[in-house]
């Protein structure tokens, strides 16, 4: 059985459009704030290959494409043919009123075929896909925002 | 290090835990002078304020000295001596660059944790539940802070410790909440409770150019700071019914402005808080807006309502009725600390205030678990704890 996540988020970030484009279109900077993508490679201007980390140890690897995209704007990927698993997105940066920062719509859509990377793929967006990307899409935001991403993770504590 | 971490309702211990490290370029760490324990701690130690994990540290009242800085925080150097407010800022969201510091977009690591319950996610604290960040607080010997080029204030040497330190968090709750009064001359303002933060609203009140400030709490040795300390006319609720000696008061009008320095588990006479106590024990409500009720009924019309108060989830039975038919202004929010550190240390440093006078007991960091004991009996005339690492 093949299995299909597709997830839309929006969050304003206090910064311009331009910046964020510019910050987002070198992909090699997802995994920054994309909590399970191990690493983005850029392979040319328009091709790059993705690793995913999935559960039981293993990853998921692919190459995408950019498929359509206006400076400043809009960009918007696909995997390419033959990949393990289908993979789509695409990110709108749009001003948002009176000079407060950017609108950042994300669109994801995942598909996969049955099996064990279908099974990974699954386990990988667990429940709520939704929250999973609302999170990567605040660690985006705050690191524009911050430069860092907060965190409590090695902090001290009682346990 | 040692720390007083949270195990539980009604059990906090001091535990030995790892020191604590730099984790984010913009972090600090300070060595912890003095801390103190919070009207609000008491919520977690009785277990009101869920997503708590067993090991948490606690405090969010604290100052001490800068030991170690990341690399991005040029504004301290190692030995200043700094206070530290009990909200995370960042500084640069559209909520810090509006001043509304304590709903900073970017500091609760688990922003999606208060998004489920209230629609959006307000800033980090320290030490105060998972929900709001997961960071460890300062009642300890050190403690990380995070965005320190945004948070923490120096103190000039001469001042002491206990003059300073409840900017962190009391003294500026008790102001905004009386600045959110919007007080006129010739008002009066009504206070309900006189534990730490009602003290403050008092003194506040008074310094915002309220004529007369009336203080409702029944623990007389609380009425007796209020009276005695910040000059307040004072209703012990046990004795007399406090809406109808305000309404007595007032000339019948009702107090221009009303405080609820209470919050989630206030105490009452009649039978709505014997309901209240009933329900929140069995958790079918997680607050008890007893004093909050009796807030909106006594507020004149047209009044203003400032709720500094801690109400973490949803309440029962509240008047909406009279609110809305009388027209009140309701107004309330964590503390934004960052916006009132330097004109309250002003006031602290023309001796406008000494913020120590609600000082009631000084401990040993090892003797937290007695002082959370007799601040939640309010035993031994207890209204506040500092404590020394």
């Amino acid at each position: 059985m093949s299995r299909k996540v597709h997830v839309e988020k929006t969050v304003t970030i206090n910064k311009s459009a331009a910046e964020l484009y510019q910050f987002w279109r070198d992909f090699e900077n997802l995994p920054y704030f994309m909590k399970h993508l191990k690493s983005v490679h850029v392979i040319n201007n328009r091709q790059s290959h993705w690793i995913e980390d999935a559960p039981f140890g293993t990853s998921v690897e692919w190459d995408a494409e950019i498929i359509n995209e206006q400076e400043n704007q809009l960009i918007a990927w696909a995997s390419m043919a033959g990949s393990e698993i289908k993979h789509s997105g695409s990110v709108q940066f749009q001003p948002a009123t009176g000079e407060r920062g950017t609108a950042v719509k994300v669109k994801l859509e995942y598909e996969s075929p049955a099996g064990i990377i279908g099974e990974a793929i699954a386990k990988l967006f667990g429940e709520e896909p939704e929250q999973q990307i609302g999170d990567d899409l605040h660690r985006f935001k705050q690191l524009m925002e911050t430069g860092e991403i907060a965190t409590t993770e090695g902090q001290s504590s009682g346990r | 290090m040692k720390a007083v971490c949270w195990h539980g309702a009604n059990d906090v211990r001091v535990d030995t835990v790892p020191d604590p490290k730099i984790l984010n370029p913009r972090d600090a760490i300070l060595k912890i002078t003095s801390t103190a324990i919070c009207g609000s701690d008491l919520h977690l130690y009785n277990g009101y304020i869920p997503t708590m994990q067993s090991g948490d540290i606690l405090g969010h009242e604290f100052m001490g000295e800068v030991v170690e800085l990341g690399r991005e925080v040029k504004n301290l150097q190692i030995g200043d001596r700094v206070v530290v407010p009990f909200t995370i800022s960042c500084g640069g969201c559209f909520f810090c660059q509006r001043d509304l510091w304590s709903l900073c977009d970017n500091t609760n690591p688990n922003a999606w944790m208060a998004e489920k319950l209230y629609g959006h996610s307000p800033s980090g604290l320290f030490g105060y539940s998972h929900m709001l960040g997961g960071y460890a607080g300062g009642q300890a010997e050190y403690v990380r802070v995070p965005f320190a080029d945004v948070g923490p204030m120096k103190i000039p040497a001469e001042l002491s410790d206990e003059q300073v330190l409840f900017l962190t968090d009391i003294f500026p709750t008790g102001y905004m909440a009386a600045e959110n009064c919007d007080i006129q001359p010739g008002d009066t303002v009504a206070v309900w409770g006189c534990g730490p933060v009602g003290q403050f609203c008092i003194k506040s009140a008074y310094m915002l150019g309220a004529e007369r400030v009336i203080a409702i709490d029944r623990i007389p040795e609380r009425l007796q700071m209020a009276k005695e300390q910040c000059h307040a006319e004072i209703i012990n609720y046990e004795e007399v019914d406090a809406g109808e000696a305000l309404k007595e008061m007032t000339g019948g009008r009702g107090p221009d402005a009303c405080i609820d320095a209470v919050g989630m588990e206030a105490h009452g006479m009649g039978l709505d808080a014997f309901y209240d106590q009933a329900k929140q024990a069995v958790r079918l409500e997680t607050d008890r807006p007893t004093a909050l009720r009796q807030v909106l009924l006594a507020c004149r019309k047209g009044g203003h309502v400032s709720i500094p108060g801690v109400y973490g989830g949803f309440l029962d039975k509240v008047p909406m009725g009279a609110a809305m038919n009388k027209g009140l202004t309701l107004k309330m929010g964590q503390t934004h600390v960052h916006r009132y550190l330097k004109p309250l240390l002003e006031h602290v440093q023309r001796g406008d205030i000494d913020p120590s006078f609600v000082i009631t007991h000084r401990l040993p960091l090892e003797e937290a678990p007695k002082g959370y004991e007799i601040f939640k009996h309010k035993k031994d005339s207890c209204i506040k704890i500092v404590l020394k690492p």
